[in-house]
């Protein structure tokens, strides 16, 4: 009992006076490190641990010599940059990433698609490899369909035993992992092909882990198509993390998909990604915020995965017969456009304001949803009527503009221009970023009408981003660790699946965060026993080479990965 | 049973020396001699995305809701599969839940509805928020109403007091007491013994007071995994969880609990409930929500059946950030709404009984026309919990700006 009583003696002064006394301490303490400089050196560091996934072993003395405004300024202007011949040949074999949703729906269909093509209700594709492997697939379903069994597999067209060589067929069965891989390595294109179509399903899925990339597609393809498109995103996001030049971009990649987030397991949104992020986003990380915004809103895989494109005006008959088009208005979209994407949840909108603004995108919708169409404005199912947006008047009778007007209400809006200040600084800077700081960035959003560049620039001019404050004072996030760890091991890439893999152990898959909000910028979300633990054991695993498809050349200890100086940045 | 006490033993006296053995470890560690009263244990799940409260028990009473609902709608208890599972003539529950029926048939599952957070909120993310920290409206809370549920304790508390299954620690979990984010009890350790220590050292070292801390909590806590891990596990009286991850988070809680580490408060959460679009299949009764539901019934019963008589000191109690529109909206699904259904399962509860004041369904009766109005604050049931099964009486503390929690009489 009276521990009780003391505990409660203890803690009511502090409850009753507010802010307790070391917290009063605390930002003091802060506010005067946010005025401390740093030294050349250390500014360097900060740069490369900031503005890129991590330093490589020889960036440092690279930016120093080239200088470090010089740096800064070219890595605002990535277009000016020479990307990195590596990853371009790297990224060349991902062709899911350069099709139109459409044709990564038809060429990596889903089990449904393949159904589909089976009932004749699709075509089937013009590539002759693809032609062959889903003609395959389309066996194998018939058997299954009629033998109601998943372990069927079709006839090959010639057994192993027709294909391989004794020896060859020894070391496929019994070989160590290495081992087969130069095996498979070694094959021409078309034998490979028949001793893949010739191994049961579930030993060709064993090979996946450790075969080269383009065994892995066609493992893919014969396996399961539809995942093809979700390992060529992954693939890129980590490959463009390590290796690019550009990096400053690929940090606002990452920043700009979180905060205008789409969930890979949606429905559509599976194939309506590679299209979202290289068009949607990708252009307009250093562009201007309003096309951004409208890029996004624009986007199919918003439209799908915010249901934006079954909102339809409230007054069509919600109960009516004619379930071919969805009916009724859907304030998803309109909710997290103000709270998440711009104005921010204190942004001083109300539940009336949702309500308007969904009245005024519907009609915003994709032709034929389930199969990768376009962004389409469909004028009949679009409110007519007059809204009031923030106090806005929309007039009665528009059509797309009502949409296009409320962007630029709030991308105009000061509690926007705040709101992504905030996040920014929340990311490059530090979980409570000074407010002046914020103020200066949102000064210059509104003045340039919404010019990232313009806002980075601020940032980067700023006393605060370059004071002890700020040094080291931000956790790496899942992604950033991963990423900082292969390029501080200056190890080789040649296949980062199993990297895309350790992301998502520490907590963050990526292009699978389910909520809207994205994953959080602040450290305490993400510092915790498991995903340290996690952090560890990846540390163990990287410089031990265990991680399938990366090589760090001479043994490293694992101390320096797992340690808590390399979790900063 | 005997070895598994012995390593605990073994570990806690190479941990922290003879003579100065923590009291939570003297009473684990004896608790088999029926020498101390073993500690009551809270388990909080949270079903985010805010579920249909109103289709997981359905107020088949009321004619209203079968008005408001034309495609969604259970049908009143009829006996089939496809109906409503009566529980009190009023109110019944999904089908997809038959599998919870026996607790309340046996008194250890009480339901309270049209309960949930006085904030109007319609934000899934500020709702979640304001529901985690206890502190509805109020932002600027930096910590988790059951971080501060926990008692104060005397002298080194279990580095296990707090455990959250998954791979980040929740915001109700958050604050000055240690907590723990577990994936999966046997993964965790570092598996490397030579880097584990180097680790250990340095993170003992670090200047950084979060990593320090997080670091601390964590190793201290592998060497006491370590001990549960030597034992391979097996459900108890037939229990079999479902294979999605929530069922394997409450089985991993009823590991822990039964291992007596000193867990006190744990945390597992379940997603998928936002079903704006497609809530229902063919019929009301399939489909997502049935889906889900019946992973979240399942895995709940096979914790109970698991645990036994364990469940004598084992709360359970479910939440959601908010309920959905009591009108179905035009996609087959439901918009964010307001109140919401609370579960709460043990074998000290009050249970069989649906609590609550019933707020109705006509129009003038919904909260702004459109949501299920709230009649119980949700943290009348968590604070009667942290009362009365915990034993904190500070519930000013635990709810700060809460003055007057009014019991509903869960707890006898």
């Amino acid at each position: 009992m009276r521990s009780w009583v003391l505990a409660a003696i203890l803690i009511l002064p502090a409850l009753a006076s507010g802010k307790p006394a070391k917290a009063v301490d605390d930002a003091k303490r802060q506010a005067i490190l946010y005025q401390k400089k740093l030294t050349k050196d250390q500014q360097i560091v900060h740069a490369l641990d900031r503005l890129t996934f991590g330093p490589k072993p020889a960036d440092i003395a690279r930016v120093k010599k080239m200088g470090l405004k010089k740096w800064l300024d070219l890595q605002l202007h990535p277009e000016r940059i020479p990307e990195n011949p590596d990853l371009e040949a790297k990224l060349q074999p991902l062709e899911s990433l350069r099709m139109t949703p459409m044709e990564a729906s038809q060429h990596y269909p889903a089990p449904q698609m393949i159904r589909a093509i089976a009932a004749g209700r699709q075509p089937l594709p013009d590539d002759p490899v693809l032609r062959a492997s889903i003609q395959r697939l389309i066996v194998r379903y018939k058997v299954n369909k009629n033998k109601k069994e998943d372990d069927t597999e079709m006839e090959p067209a010639k057994t192993l035993e027709e294909t391989l060589a004794a020896p060859e067929l020894n070391t496929l069965r019994n070989g160590k992992p290495d081992q087969k891989r130069a095996l498979l390595e070694s094959l021409p294109p078309d034998k490979l092909e028949d001793v893949l179509v010739a191994l049961p399903r579930g030993q060709r899925q064993q090979l996946f882990n450790n075969s080269p990339v383009d065994v892995q597609r066609r493992i893919m393809l014969l396996n399961a198509p539809q995942q093809v498109v979700a390992y060529d995103l992954l693939e890129a996001k980590l490959l463009r993390a390590i290796e690019s030049n550009r990096q400053l971009a690929e940090e606002l990649d990452d920043f700009w998909f979180n905060h205008f987030n789409v969930y890979y397991d949606k429905g559509s949104d599976r194939f309506l990604i590679p299209e979202y992020e290289r068009d949607a986003i990708r252009p307009h990380v250093l562009g201007r915020f309003r096309d951004l915004l409208e890029a996004t809103a624009k986007s199919p895989a918003m439209l799908f995965y915010l249901d934006n494109f079954q909102s339809v005006r409230a007054d069509i008959d919600a109960n009516s017969k004619n379930r071919k088009v969805k009916r009724g208005l859907n304030e998803n979209y309109g909710r997290e456009l103000m709270e998440l994407h711009t104005l921010g949840v204190n942004g001083g909108y109300t539940q009336h304001d949702v309500t308007e603004v969904a009245r005024c995108f519907t009609g915003w919708t994709i032709q034929e949803p389930r199969r990768g169409g376009a962004f389409f404005y469909n004028d009949s199912l679009h409110d007519k009527g007059e809204k009031v947006v923030l106090g806005h008047v929309i007039p009665a009778g528009g059509g797309i503009e009502d949409g296009e007007k409320v962007l630029d209400i709030l991308a105009a809006h000061p509690s926007t221009a705040k709101f992504i200040s905030t996040e920014l600084a929340q990311r490059f800077v530090s979980d409570n970023p000074p407010p002046a700081l914020i103020d200066k960035m949102a000064k210059t959003f509104l003045d340039s009408g919404g010019d990232i560049r313009q806002v980075m620039k601020t940032m980067l001019d700023s006393k605060e981003f370059w004071s002890q404050g700020a040094y080291r004072a931000k956790v790496k996030t899942p992604f950033e660790m991963v990423a900082s760890s292969v390029r501080a091991l200056n190890a080789s890439v040649t296949d980062a699946w199993a990297l895309a893999n350790q992301v998502g152990n520490l907590g963050e898959p990526l292009y699978r965060k389910q909520e809207p909000t994205g994953y959080s910028n602040l450290n305490s979300d993400w510092v915790n026993s498991a995903a340290l633990l996690g952090r560890m054991n990846f540390a163990v695993q990287v410089t031990k080479n265990q991680v399938p498809g990366v090589k760090v050349a001479a043994s490293q200890p694992a101390e320096m990965i797992g340690s808590p100086d390399f979790q900063k940045r | 049973m005997t070895s598994r006490r012995v390593f605990l033993k073994g570990s806690a006296l190479a941990m922290f020396g003879v003579g100065a053995l923590p009291t939570w470890l003297s009473r684990s560690v004896y608790a088999a001699d029926g020498s101390d009263r073993r500690k009551k244990i809270l388990v909080a799940i949270f079903q985010r995305g805010a579920v249909d409260g109103l289709n997981m028990v359905v107020p088949f009473g009321e004619q209203r809701y079968y008005e408001l609902r034309p495609s969604l709608a259970i049908p009143k208890p009829d006996g089939t599969p496809a109906s409503a599972v009566d529980l009190d003539g009023f109110f019944g529950l999904h089908p997809s839940l038959a599998s919870l029926k026996p607790m309340f048939d046996a008194q250890q599952l009480a339901i309270v509805d049209a309960v949930g957070s006085p904030d109007p909120t319609r934000s899934h993310f500020d709702a979640q928020d304001y529901m985690e920290s206890g502190t509805p409206g109020f932002k600027a809370t930096s910590d988790g109403w059951m971080n501060r549920a926990l008692p104060p304790v005397a002298g080194i508390g279990s580095p296990i007091r707090a455990v959250s299954l998954g791979s980040s620690l929740p915001r109700s979990l958050r604050g000055r007491n240690d907590a723990l984010a577990v994936n999966n009890l046997n993964d965790f350790q570092v598996r490397d013994p030579k880097a584990a220590a180097a680790f250990e050292n340095m993170y003992e070292h670090t200047l950084d007071t979060t990593l320090h801390g997080t670091g601390k909590e964590t190793f201290s806590a592998v060497k006491i995994m370590q001990s549960i891990q030597k034992q391979s596990y097996t459900s108890a009286n037939g229990a079999k969880y479902p294979g999605g991850r929530f069922g394997q988070s409450l089985q991993q809680i009823a590991r822990l609990i039964k291992a007596d580490v000193g867990l006190e408060v744990a945390f597992a959460d379940i997603g998928g409930w936002d079903t704006h679009v497609n809530e229902v299949g063919a019929q009301p009764a399939v489909g997502q929500l049935a889906n889900n539901l019946s992973d979240f019934g399942q895995s709940l019963a096979a914790f109970y059946q698991d645990l036994g008589d364990r469940m004598e000191d084992v709360a359970v109690v479910t939440m959601s950030e908010f309920g959905r529109t009591a009108k179905e909206n035009g996609n087959r699904g439901t918009d964010h709404g307001h109140a919401n259904v609370m579960f709460v399962m043990g074998g000290g509860i009050r249970g069989g009984k649906v609590y609550g004041d019933w707020p109705g369904l006509a129009e003038e009766q919904l909260n702004e026309g459109r949501d299920l109005a709230l009649t119980t604050d949700f943290r009348d049931v968590l604070g009667e919990l942290v009362s009365k099964h915990l034993g904190n009486p500070n519930l000013k503390a635990v709810f700060p700006g809460y003055e007057s929690p009014k019991f509903r009489g869960l707890i006898g």
